[in-house]
């Protein structure tokens, strides 16, 4: 745990190196955010309400959607582990005396807890000051919709590791980046609130695991009734659901990979 | 060598040769990068897909939004479309022949920079020519697909002087795209780490014109109209092929401006480039 809990440490640390990079990121972040919004708000101009949605929770899951972009890294980039196993470079991961994911994931969080504190809370201060947000009075929402946060970045961690222990059969983990990287923030409702798709495939996709970075944790901060189970607690449920589940796939591949694997070198 | 023999003996008078050289230059080097790519099948087919999928989904958040709004601005989902596929194409394009001068900071970071400065080829050509990527078509075909679409299903009195005026109005988008993908990757003179910042006018300069501008409201559509001319690329384009006045009240004669605002804009565009070099320095070794 003490090892863990250095690990983070130092992916904290890492990327609160890039100043420069965070504040264009904010930037871009809440140039998107505003594009989207304005676009949804002329939506609801001509529709006042969409599946149990108004203008204000459209536009607020925007900034939502904008704020977890990085934590998440939704689109990229990659793990470092996609490299390494590329490279060969995870012989030495895997030499550690601590198991791959358990590193990787202290890792990934340290980097996370950077970004929400530094990328989200600016990106959607300023989509506050810019738009009418909806936002909760109730103090026990917002600890409820940081827990979901934190899900969600666990949920996005996991698949990304998904992404990356693939190569130990694929080799080159790029393709699957090159798909996933558009078709994950869609299936979010990062593009577009799932609430406006037809309600079929939106009962569908709101189940699937990349609901849960960003639909899931819009509706909690929202305080939807849609929500599996019918609130908030049901949201937080189905989260924990695909983190725990995700990650023991992500342990169980890692296992099968780690008795496959040969690692060059001399 | 058998280059040069051969431009001397059929080549053009020598004025012409020099003008068409940097254009030659610049189709060798992406032929290059093609074939390179082209080594691995698998992986340019699985980028190429992965383009094309997220075409289609901004091109079907598009006809979401159309299809729950019935109109924005007065433009039906074809209309929608049509802006669409204008903005899709003028940036597809532009990203196909220029989107690697986004990667300015990290060739001034990593050195390879001052290796394009001593070749005896413009380093703009290198820059833009850099990791050229034939994925990149799958934007533009889907863009093009949709274009064709849209313009049989809008109500478009095709007279000869629109039918002359789409390929210059294409034209114009694309060098608009052009320069202003430079501009923004020449902003990394100034700031290395900015690459992301000059996604924010780059991308978000497409992801603003996709949809009929005028539902931003005026002031946003008077700076991208005389600030940052991105509403040549498919707002004023759409407005001229529809013959509709400007739900804005802008003057209509701008409609007819997209060439000359292209050209002044890849001026400017030039000069950044030429300042942003004259002050480079090298981050040594």
């Amino acid at each position: 745990m003490r090892v863990h809990c250095a690990v983070y440490a130092l992916g904290l640390r890492r990327y609160s190196t890039y100043r420069a990079a965070t504040v264009a990121g904010v930037f871009t972040n809440a140039v998107f955010g505003a594009i989207n919004a304005m676009v949804l708000l002329a939506l609801f101009a001509a529709r006042p309400e969409i599946n149990g949605y108004d203008a204000t929770d459209a536009v607020t899951q925007v900034f939502v959607a904008q704020a977890l972009l990085a934590p998440l890294a939704i689109m990229g980039p990659a793990l470092d582990l996609s490299e390494r196993i590329r490279t060969g470079a995870v012989g030495v991961d895997l030499l550690r005396p601590v198991p791959l994911l358990g590193w990787t994931l202290a890792q990934d969080m340290g980097r996370a807890t950077f970004d929400l504190a530094f990328r989200s809370a600016p990106t959607f201060a300023v989509g506050a000051l810019l738009f009418t947000l909806a936002l909760p009075g109730d103090p026990v929402r917002w600890l409820l919709t940081l827990l979901s946060f934190a899900l969600a970045v666990v949920v996005g961690f996991a698949l990304r590791y998904l992404y990356s222990v693939v190569g130990f059969w694929l080799m080159d983990t790029r393709g699957v980046w090159a798909v996933m990287g558009p078709a994950g923030p869609v299936l979010a409702g990062m593009l577009l609130p799932l609430t406006l798709f037809p309600t079929g495939v939106a009962d569908v996709l709101r189940y699937l695991p990349w609901a849960s970075m960003v639909q899931i944790p819009a509706e909690v901060f929202l305080g939807k009734d849609s929500l599996p189970g019918g609130g908030v607690f049901g949201g937080l449920a189905l989260q924990a659901g695909w983190a725990v589940a995700l990650l023991s796939l992500a342990a169980w591949l890692t296992g099968r990979a780690t008795r496959r694997v040969v690692v060059q070198g001399g | 060598m058998a280059d040069t023999l051969s431009t001397r003996r059929w080549g053009l008078p020598a004025p012409l040769r020099d003008l068409a050289r940097e254009p030659r230059t610049y189709a060798r080097l992406a032929w290059t990068w093609t074939r390179a790519v082209a080594q691995y099948p698998m992986a340019l087919s699985l980028f190429t897909l992965g383009v094309t999928l997220a075409s289609l989904a901004e091109m079907g958040a598009v006809v979401v939004v159309f299809a729950h709004a019935g109109t924005l601005a007065g433009f039906t989902v074809y209309e929608g479309l049509l802006v669409y596929a204008l903005a899709a194409f003028s940036f597809g394009a532009a990203q196909l022949l220029t989107g690697s001068v986004d990667r300015l900071g990290e060739h001034i970071r990593t050195g390879s920079f001052d290796t394009m400065l001593v070749r005896p080829v413009s380093p703009l050509v290198q820059l833009a020519a850099d990791q050229f990527s034939p994925r990149r078509f799958g934007r533009i075909v889907p863009a093009l697909v949709v274009l064709v679409v849209a313009l049989v299903m809008c109500d478009i009195d095709w007279t000869l002087e629109r039918i002359l005026m789409l390929p210059v109005l294409l034209a114009s988008g694309v060098v608009i795209c052009t320069s202003v993908w430079l501009i923004a990757g020449c902003l990394q003179f100034f700031a290395t780490d900015a690459r992301e910042a000059a996604n924010s006018v780059t991308y978000g300069g497409q992801a603003l014109t996709e949809y009929p501008i005028a539902i931003y409201g005026r002031g946003l559509v008077r700076s991208v109209t005389y600030v940052v001319p991105l509403a040549f690329v498919s707002w004023q384009p759409a407005l001229h092929l529809l013959d509709r006045p400007d739900p804005t009240g802008l003057p209509g004669f701008l409609r007819f401006l997209g060439p000359v605002v292209a050209v002044a804009l890849a001026l400017v565009a030039a000069q950044v480039w030429r300042f942003g070099l004259r002050r480079y320095r090298s981050t040594g070794s």
